[in-house]
């Protein structure tokens, strides 16, 4: 039947010469790798939080999928190695990378591994990193070779605090964890609440005591443990969980001693990313990833595609393959990749963190996005998250 | 100020009245259509038209609406008099935007989900070619003659010109990020692009399928990030050029000669898509945020009312007749 219409078409003339753009003979490789250092870890404490095999590698491979359909339209054929490792082997590992002629190397470790794989790369590689959050990365830790792709624990402090100032809930009860990434990220909720004006009416300390994370029935004694724990605080608005190492944040809502949100680490919880995340096009990203993942997304999974997104955008736009214009081209002002939250990301000049909004989320929603209208900058609404130009403690 | 509302029942015994066009406008969390009459500007109803209705067209003739129905998978046609469903439309799964040829068939139809875009013959209601895109791919521009369909990839960042003859992509332009709509000028000379999170619109000259220039948008006291170009409407004589600037809440007018723009419209919140009336007296923009639609008087190049709709509005075509 079409071939009737196409009759009918064929009578049109062109309007002018249409050059076919053939696929080039020679493809251009940009090779990149994942690096994820498991650490050995208690399980969560909650059951959907379980490791996944694929976690961040999911990500990768939906990222590798969007930059190969378009490098066939611009001759460009991406790839990335996939590796786990622990804390002892990932050195090895990134040296059986490095003498791979790899130059891009995604890396999903914690803090401290983090910097050391850093500093073993030196000028030999672009590290991408996609899960560590500590601000010490951005400032005094900082290195030149690494782009953090991930947001800092200001970033999502920050996000947080000028959600709860436009909530009109500026006195905070600030409970933290025992171990150190605990007391770093209080510091970090220190420093928001400064910034934004809001005012910590106590602290406390919950202790890491051991012990096993699930046990039947154990619903009870947490029942009756959390508002002891929570009571006799001065008043307050909001009660902010400050749980890095994941030991007590989700045993808090709704067993506070004084009927009040919880935030922070459970409750509404600041994250790069949510499964249920619809606007600007998310819709098709989770489809896209569920698909091809067969579960929900996780923050390490956006993060690990964000990070291979950039370097396909920027061989992209520079139509090129060589690892030198690449770097160069993401640290220069000209360079944004799309990552559908609203708007374009860039990349700190600074300190190399990536600018991006935060989402706001309870377990199944995305509540509201960071930065807040009222909160404006001179140059970009974005840089109001964070450590900001002025205050950086990195020199590279 | 509408002395000519005196005249219209007598018009209204006319078989073709003149004046008056019916407005549709698709109300993307509403699931149905708002339909105004362009010359009162007044609500005639409102229909419900299938889940999550976002592009929405017409055919040249003005028998047959087209809605895409992106929940529901499908394209849905109704007769725009009555907003009776005629039939349905297979277009692949989540249809968001399309284009008609000019001869009123075929329809081409971008599948986000799929990175395709499907061709489907609105008379048989069969699907003639999908082909293989970009990732996301969203606007759908058509030729003037008829002879290239463009579509734009909103994470591939490309307009892929396809030839309607062979449904083979012919040429490939790189634009910037996310582009989402896709419109030539009349004499088929300019394609102008549109990049949501790139802030600009690209001018293509279609014979090279070269960037010839790039639009780019300053609206005092609004962030760089809030311009966010969408929709793009040119004038038949090419010489005006409408861009909707998303959540910067404003309407860029643009001379088409040099394609410098000229100045900036309030309308509502979150703008996104555009129509103009068959005689180009006003152009209607959707504001999803705000649920209204602003009339844009384009001889004036004046917002002349805002008018309220359902919840969302996504998509507004204006009936030829």
């Amino acid at each position: 039947m079409f071939k009737g219409i196409i009759g009918l078409l064929a009578g049109v003339a062109l309007a002018g010469p249409v050059m076919a753009q053939q696929p080039q003979p020679e493809m251009q490789q940009i090779r990149a790798a994942v690096l994820r250092v498991d650490e050995e870890r208690l399980p969560p404490i909650s059951r959907l939080d379980l490791p996944v095999e694929d976690l961040g590698f999911a990500g990768a491979r939906l990222a590798i999928e969007d930059n190969d359909t378009t490098g066939r339209f611009m001759g460009q054929d991406f790839e990335a190695l996939e590796v786990t490792a622990t804390p002892d082997t990932a050195a090895a590992e990134l040296d059986r990378i490095l003498a791979e002629g790899i130059q891009f190397v995604v890396v999903l470790a914690d803090d401290a591994t983090t910097l050391a794989l850093a500093d073993q790369a030196g000028d030999r590689a672009m590290l991408l990193n996609a899960r560590a959050r500590a601000d010490s990365l951005r400032g005094v830790d900082c290195r030149f070779n690494t782009i953090h792709v991930a947001p800092s624990h200001a970033m999502l402090t920050d996000a947080l605090a000028q959600f709860l100032m436009w909530k009109n809930w500026p006195d905070w009860l600030l409970v933290h964890g025992s171990h150190p990434e605990d007391q770093a990220l209080a510091g970090a909720w220190r420093r928001s609440a400064a910034k934004f004006g809001a005012k910590i009416v106590e602290e406390r300390v919950f202790e890491d005591t051991g012990g096993a994370r699930s046990t039947d029935s154990g619903h009870v004694q947490v029942q009756a443990k959390m508002p002891v724990f929570t009571q006799r605080a001065p008043d307050y608005d909001v009660l902010i969980a400050a749980d890095e190492s994941d030991i007590f944040a989700p045993y808090l809502p709704y067993l506070t001693w004084d009927p009040r949100p919880v935030a922070g680490s459970a409750g509404l919880v600041p994250r790069s990313w949510h499964p249920a995340m619809e606007a600007w096009g998310g819709t098709q990203y989770q489809n896209r990833f569920e698909k091809l993942a067969n579960r929900p997304i996780r923050e390490e999974d956006y993060q690990a595609w964000l990070a291979l997104r950039i370097v396909g955008e920027a061989a992209t736009r520079t139509q090129s393959a060589d690892p030198a214009t690449l770097r160069e081209f993401i640290l220069s002002d000209q360079f944004d990749v799309a990552g559908f939250k609203g708007q374009k990301l860039t990349v700190r000049d600074w300190d190399h963190q990536v600018r991006q909004p935060i989402l706001l989320t309870t377990g199944v929603l995305t509540t509201s996005v960071s930065p807040q209208d009222q909160y404006l900058h001179q140059t970009s609404a974005l840089d109001t998250l964070g450590i900001d130009r002025p205050e950086t403690e990195c020199s590279f | 100020m509408k002395h000519i509302l005196v005249l219209a029942p007598a018009l209204a015994l006319l078989a073709e009245p003149a004046l008056a066009n019916r407005v549709f406008v698709t109300n993307e969390k509403g699931n149905d259509v708002t339909v105004l009459d362009s010359d009162t500007l007044e609500v005639i109803g409102t229909y419900p038209v299938g889940n999550r209705p976002r592009g929405i067209t017409i055919s040249p003739d003005g028998t047959e609406l087209y809605v895409c129905a992106s929940d529901d998978n499908l394209v849905r046609v109704f007769d725009p008099n009555t907003m009776e469903e005629l039939h349905t439309l297979p277009s692949g799964p989540d249809p968001e935007l399309f284009v008609l040829h000019p001869s009123g068939n075929p329809l081409y139809v971008a599948n986000e989900d799929d990175n395709l875009v499907t061709v489907v013959d609105v008379k048989t209601k069969q699907v003639l070619a999908e082909i293989p895109v970009g990732v996301e791919p969203e606007g759908m521009g058509v030729s003037p003659d008829g002879k290239i369909v463009i579509n734009t990839s909103e994470t591939t960042n490309m307009a892929h010109f396809i030839d309607t003859d062979t449904f083979e992509i012919v040429a490939n332009v790189l634009v910037d990020s996310r582009p989402r709509f896709a419109e030539y000028n009349h004499d088929g000379t300019k394609l102008y692009v549109s990049a949501e999170i790139g802030g600009t619109v690209s001018v293509i000259d279609p014979a090279t399928q070269e960037i010839t220039k790039k639009i780019t948008f300053e609206v005092p006291g609004v962030l760089p990030e809030a311009i966010q170009p969408v929709g793009v409407r040119v004038t038949n004589d090419g010489k005006k050029v409408f861009v909707a600037l998303g959540p910067s809440n404003r309407v860029a007018v643009i001379d088409g000669e040099t394609d410098e723009v000229k100045d900036y419209l309030l309308v509502g919140q979150r703008v996104w898509q555009m129509a103009f009336t068959p005689d180009e007296k006003y152009l209607f923009t959707t504001n999803g945020n705000s649920n209204d639609v602003s009339v844009i008087d384009v001889a004036a190049e004046e917002v002349i009312k805002s008018v309220a709709v359902g919840q969302q509005p996504w998509g507004v075509v204006v009936a030829p007749n």
